[in-house]
């Protein structure tokens, strides 16, 4: 513990302060990183359980009984909380399409030899 | 801020068992579904330590920012706030106008370039770059132990919110949760864990906003509402501000001084600058700019979601006033479950249902995927098993999720043999953050600091705060009127002594080579704060200063009918 010259990541590094070789090995890592590629669209989750949400609860809100209404202060609650949920759905899937997913930029360097994977 | 107030044990004594039929059901298990699905889906981006620890820092800034307001949305939050108000009033507004935006915006415009442009990876590891090992180590050992526990105590509160109302035994609550919880991180890593809280952070709202419209209706509006409470309470019991001038006896025990230094200050500063389970949101931002963005992208919902939090609570004291009391049976923490019980006819119902339980994963979730990152890259990585292969710290990642999720589980079932754990941890859960504040702040602001002195300052803060509770509140040598107005003290106690204790240090040992400082210490620069913005985030509306006094002016604003 009296140490206090740190070797971020373990391997030591040949040169610089522990801040240079944190930043090699980050900048690395980010080199080889996969999600930017990889990973799905939010988006398009977001507004299919919001747009499948929405449908059922408009459709319980529309054969809702007096009783439900009388519950919620007059109010067809299932209704318009149902519209509600479709129209953010609507609103993230036309999201979506309007602005695609951009195809993954390659970081500095690397990343290529993955793009058939 | 987290509320201390949420008492675990309040479900115990009251029937309020909802009800919930086939169509809520399926609701919640679409949701279930989803979760899964997002975690096998989020799988195949999982290559290296950086895409599982910390989304290959490579998320856009709207993501994060949901995110952000999404790990602090857990479901003690929301029924615990909404418990401060039917017993506070509308001093509620103060957790989210003074005790958040101002340090959110600090967050993101003074200290994310610290934070994203060192390339630190969390935030132990900007105090290993910043002093030295002793502070790292230190500062790793109580993230994680904080971070276990806290992770346990949602786990745990959501047993009893099931119980009550789904009629689940607690401990199916807490296997099934922790199970998913378990599940959905080991598979995608954080971008599984963020993704779903966005998710959650929607289904949460069209949760609430029905409790909210409907409660208001039924009370005759807001009009309606404050008539009733000013009835009952008196008008300091809608104001912000009222009865809080110094001396003057308040029902928060607090003063508009220690509410402004002890939560706008210290307690807020520490809870949202240096808890690593949001700060972690916005290091896997993509790039500088959209790690700025992302405190200030969840300050615009952080300034609303209190309507849907308070509202509720008021008007659960305003249609039972005998609210907190054995006459009506009902604690202030059944505020929601209350309304959601007289209001929602079922398939509202199951969202309500469904946003709650969310909210209790996602906030277990945050806790966990920032243990197992903290774990894996501050202890692991650098003092048991170093220079391995990166590949070796994602399995050990993996692993140690499921381990902290069986701690979790234990640390569950520990909470539910104490009464009132949550407001303890709460309290505990200070004792962390505001101590590393202080070191953050001294080290940050003052290039003098020397290497040794963040350990000292950590070390004297954290026993600070925890004196001053224990036993100066706890045995009643400082009369101190209620919880929250000693844990604002401890907060400013414990800052204070950290600070202190920082500068005596650093005055008797030597200063850290300049060399070795630079993009750590306000004043000097770092390769990662110099990348160029990416096409389109020079747009106006993108420009994190503008985003930034824009959320504290709309604060500001939000304060000025409360204030009269």
């Amino acid at each position: 513990m009296t140490e206090n010259r740190p070797e971020p990541g373990g391997a030591p590094e040949p040169s610089g302060t522990p801040e240079d070789a944190l930043r090699r090995e980050v900048t690395d890592l980010e080199s080889r990183s996969a999600t930017a590629a990889r990973i799905f669209d939010l988006r398009r989750i977001i507004g299919g359980l919001f747009v499948l949400y929405g449908v059922i609860v408009t459709i319980t809100g529309i054969t809702d009984s007096p009783a439900a209404i009388a519950k919620a202060e007059g109010v067809n609650i299932n209704l318009w909380t149902g519209l509600g949920m479709l129209l953010l759905g609507v609103f993230f899937l036309a999201w979506l399409k309007l602005r695609p997913t951009p195809p993954p930029v390659p970081r500095e360097d690397g990343d290529e030899h993955e793009r058939g994977a | 801020m987290q509320t201390p107030s949420y008492a675990a044990a309040a479900y115990q004594a009251v029937e309020l068992r909802l009800p919930t039929n086939w169509l809520d059901y399926s609701i919640l298990a679409i949701y279930f579904v989803v979760v899964l699905g997002i975690g096998l889906a989020a799988r195949r981006s999982v290559r290296t330590s950086l895409d599982f620890f910390l989304s290959g820092r490579s998320l856009p800034a709207w993501i994060t920012g949901l995110a952000f307001v999404s790990a602090n949305l857990a479901a003690t939050e929301i029924l615990g706030m909404a418990a401060n108000s039917a017993q506070y009033g509308a001093y509620t507004v103060h957790w989210y106008w003074i005790g958040a935006i101002p340090a959110m915006v600090f967050l993101g415009l003074v200290m994310m370039p610290f934070y994203y442009g060192s390339k630190v990876r969390s935030v132990p590891e900007f105090l290993l770059l910043r002093f030295d090992r002793a502070a790292h180590l230190l500062s790793s050992v109580l993230f994680a132990f904080a971070a276990v526990l806290i992770a346990g105590v949602n786990l745990y509160a959501l047993a009893i919110v099931v119980q009550a109302l789904l009629g689940w035994p607690q401990w199916v609550a807490i296997v099934v949760a922790g199970a998913f919880v378990l599940a959905y991180i080991t598979l995608g890593g954080l971008s599984s864990a963020i993704y779903n809280e966005v998710l959650q952070f929607f289904v949460i709202l069209a949760a609430l906003i029905p409790i909210t419209l409907l409660g208001l209706r039924k009370v005759g509006g807001w009009g309606g509402l404050t008539d009733r409470l000013t009835a009952r309470h008196g008008h300091d019991f809608t104001t912000a501000w009222g009865g809080t001038g110094i001396g003057s006896a308040n029902p928060l025990g607090a003063n508009w001084l220690t509410i402004v230094l002890g939560l706008g200050f210290v307690l807020s500063f520490g809870y949202w600058t240096t808890n690593f389970a949001e700060v972690q949101r916005a290091l896997s931002a993509r790039n500088l700019s959209a790690a700025q963005r992302t405190p200030l992208i969840a300050a615009y919902p952080k300034i609303f979601i209190v309507f849907l939090v308070m509202i509720p609570g008021l008007v659960a004291a305003a249609l039972v006033p005998d609210i907190g009391t054995s006459a009506s049976g009902l604690q202030y923490n059944d505020a929601i479950p209350y309304l959601m019980q007289e209001l929602l006819p079922n398939g509202v119902l199951g969202i309500a249902v469904t946003g709650l339980l969310a909210a209790f994963m996602a906030g277990m979730a945050a806790n966990v995927s920032s243990f197992n990152t903290v774990f894996t890259n501050d202890i692991w990585a650098k003092y048991v098993r170093p220079g391995r292969a990166d590949a070796h710290y994602v399995r050990f990642g993996r692993l140690i999720t499921v381990i902290g999720v069986a701690a979790s589980v234990g640390t569950a079932f520990l909470a539910s043999s104490f009464s009132n754990i949550m407001s303890y941890l709460q309290t505990l859960f200070s004792f962390f953050n505001v101590p590393m504040f202080a070191v953050f702040i001294v080290g940050m602001f003052w290039k003098r600091a020397s290497a040794r002195s963040g350990f000292w300052g950590l070390l004297a803060g954290t026993v600070t705060a925890m004196v001053n509770y224990f036993v100066f509140y706890r045995e009643g040598i400082v009369p101190i009127p209620s919880d929250q107005g000693a844990n604002f003290v401890s907060a400013i106690a414990g800052f204070v002594a950290g600070a202190v204790v920082m500068v005596l240090v650093s005055l008797f040992t030597g200063p850290k080579p300049a060399a070795e400082l630079q993009g750590l210490v306000h004043g000097t620069r770092s390769p990662g704060m110099s990348e160029a913005p990416a096409a389109g985030d020079d747009a106006w509306y993108r420009r994190p200063a503008l985003l930034g006094w824009g959320a504290i002016v709309l604060a500001a604003v939000c304060y000025i009918p409360f204030s009269f």
